[in-house]
């Protein structure tokens, strides 16, 4: 990738978006938008990993994501019902190098569930591993739900509030960075010849079930990093939040945008976070000039017509498998 | 302790005859397109409302009773059928040759298109629904156990659909076309086989079945929602690849399994809701991954 160009576009949008925020021009709503769209970015980028580069199919994403998002959440709760008491020095630990710590772990875990899972799992192909990638999807979303000490199905609440656009900016831009530096590494090529032709990659000496996991844990510790980041921006994590639609939710982002392209990732993560938007403040429109019964559900009937689509007209994505400039392949491999 | 095992079975029955009839829509479309239909669950949840409006269109000239039951059955079958069709036609066709999860991504998009939609639209609206004693209910008791008659019901529907159609597959010719599609589509077009119209009829078939299914389920846990197709969705997909997608008796084998799970779940560790299906499916797919009664297929080079 051109990483000056990149870093330099990067900043801009950075500096924009904080500049229009303190001038008022983007109030807390659109930051809110602009921040959810950055976890989306994450999410479908890591996804894209996993399904785009490596050629697997993973259809429960959002598993690892609750996975980083109830481990972060606890971390930091616990945190903060230590440190009242004066026996715990903790005082002396500044919230936010506690809050980068709970997040890192989060994803730790989550990637370390992602190699269990993937070991097994990943010896499946196409839909089979659809499936069985779907079921640890529930299975993760069961378990939390079971377990009483992180609020079962009433969910985790009361997570303090320390994702802002800084933060998920600074990991929105590391994920992008690190995966496209992954993708241009030796491990890359790998990584892409298995989704060419797996058996032709395990003839040419490519030990595939290595790089299968390693990708497929790769993806799970982003995905981790994007749930510990979404419950700190919404301040909870509930299982409902985080099961099978969800997990689509952001397989069509990587579909609609382009398998293979983090361009059309990153531009379908934007798009479809401001369309949903857009779609709701319409529909609100509409209800208010004509009072017909419209409720907000129609916001989402637009949205899957709009997917079918996109997918009927333009079955490759958005961008196909292309990538914009800063973002391509450096010239040695082009 | 006898009776309750015997009232357990029963629901395990009941549950699984429900499962199955989804479950070989799934099967069925999965072995001749080779599409995990995600909204086949929809298709169930149509079923459903189709059989409500039908009670609520005709209850002031017919009267609940088995000929409004059965005119709810014809019916909820039908439109079944016409929306498994329309979405073939309008959604799937046109991907047919292209990159198949592009057609995996459109199922989920034509699956919450219409779970949002229903839940949408102003007569039907996102909020439960109790479901209408179409046929009024009456209990016997036989060996111990309470059997309503909508057990029979549930149990003969099933039954009787599952032989027509085991007889369908394998004695006619329709059904003999069908085999040829899902073992080589290409050869079975050299054959002279139409094979759109054949995908069109597995999609009508599939979706009559998963109607059925609808209303099935909407008369025994009289509680009908937008939503209400997903999990049962899941659960009768799990069981085609239990018993191995792609294969009809299979089908019907994963669902029994996956009611008796769902019921041994539900006793024993209910705080963890649908954990053994899941993990009877990872299981199934980890050691027998074409399932039970699937044939294994060696790699083609």
């Amino acid at each position: 990738m051109n990483f000056p160009k990149f870093l330099v576009a990067s900043v801009a949008f950075y500096a924009i978006v904080q500049v229009l925020s303190m001038l008022g021009i983007f109030n807390g709503y659109m930051m809110i938008i602009i921040n959810k769209s950055l976890i989306y970015v994450i999410l479908a980028v890591s996804l894209n990993l996993i399904n785009g580069i490596t050629g697997q199919f993973s259809l429960g994403h959002m598993g690892f994501a609750a996975v980083g998002a109830y481990v972060s959440g606890t971390i930091t709760t616990l945190f903060f019902k230590l440190r009242a008491p004066r026996e715990f020095s903790l005082d002396a630990l500044p919230a936010e190098l506690v809050f980068f710590c709970a997040i890192v772990v989060g994803g730790l875990v989550a990637a370390f569930i992602g190699v269990l899972i993937g070991f097994p799992s990943l010896r499946l192909k196409g839909d089979y591993l659809a499936i069985v990638t779907l079921g640890f999807g529930e299975i993760i979303k069961s378990v939390i739900n079971g377990i009483d000490y992180v609020g079962g199905p009433r969910g985790l609440l009361g997570i303090a509030p320390f994702s802002n656009f800084t933060v998920i900016f600074i990991f929105a831009f590391l994920t992008i960075v690190i995966i496209r530096n992954v993708i241009e590494s030796s491990h890359g090529r790998a990584m892409l010849a298995i989704r060419e032709n797996e058996l032709a990659a395990d003839l040419a000496g490519v030990d595939s079930t290595r790089y299968k996991v390693t990708g497929f844990a790769m993806g799970a510790f982003f995905a981790g990093i994007a749930g510990g980041l979404l419950a700190h921006l919404i301040q909870m994590a509930h299982p409902t939040q985080y099961g099978f639609l969800a997990s689509a939710m952001v397989l069509i982002l990587v579909y609609a945008g382009g398998m293979g392209s983090l361009t059309g990732s990153i531009i379908a993560a934007f798009l479809l976070t401001f369309l949903t938007e857009a779609l709701r403040l319409g529909v609100d429109w509409v209800h208010e000039i004509t009072k017909l019964p419209i409720g907000t559900e129609w916001t989402m009937v637009i949205y899957a017509l709009l997917l079918i689509l996109i997918m009927l007209f333009k079955p490759d994505g958005l961008m196909g498998m292309r990538e914009a400039k800063i973002l391509q392949l450096g010239r040695k491999h082009a | 302790m006898g009776s309750t095992l015997a009232q357990q079975i029963i629901n395990v029955l009941q549950l699984g005859s429900i499962y199955a009839l989804i479950a070989l829509g799934y099967t069925m479309v999965y072995g001749i397109v080779r599409l995990i239909n995600f909204a086949h669950g929809d298709f169930f949840m149509v079923g459903a409302y189709v059989a409500y409006a039908v009670f609520y269109a005709f209850n002031a000239y017919i009267g609940a009773g088995s000929p409004l039951a059965f005119l709810a059955l014809a019916i909820a079958m039908i439109g079944g059928a016409a929306i498994a069709m329309l979405s073939n036609q309008l959604a799937y066709k046109p991907l047919r040759y292209k990159p198949k999860l592009s057609s995996l991504v459109t199922a989920i998009g034509v699956s919450m298109f219409l779970e949002y939609f229903f839940s949408a639209f102003p007569l039907i609206g996102p909020s439960q629904r109790g479901f209408p004693e179409i046929l009024p209910k009456q209990m016997y008791t036989i060996f111990g156990a309470e059997i309503s008659n909508y057990v029979i019901l549930d149990l003969a529907v099933a039954a009787t659909l599952m032989v027509g159609l085991t007889f369908l597959i394998q004695k006619t010719s329709l059904g003999r076309a069908m085999r040829a599609v899902s073992q080589d589509k290409d050869a079975a077009k050299l054959m002279g086989i139409n094979v759109e119209s054949i995908i069109t009829a597995t999609f009508l078939i599939g979706g009559a079945f998963a109607g059925a299914a609808g209303l099935l389920a909407g008369l025994t846990y009289p509680r009908i929602q937008p939503y209400m197709g997903i999990l049962p969705g899941l659960k009768a997909f799990i069981a085609a690849v239990v018993g191995g997608i792609g294969n009809v008796p299979g089908a019907m084998l994963g669902a029994y399994i996956l009611a008796l799970a769902d019921n041994i779940n539900d006793t024993y560790i209910s705080q963890f809701s649908n954990l053994l299906a899941f993990l009877i499916l990872i299981a199934i797919l980890l050691i027998r991954p074409t399932g039970i009664l699937g044939e294994k297929t060696a790699d083609k080079i």
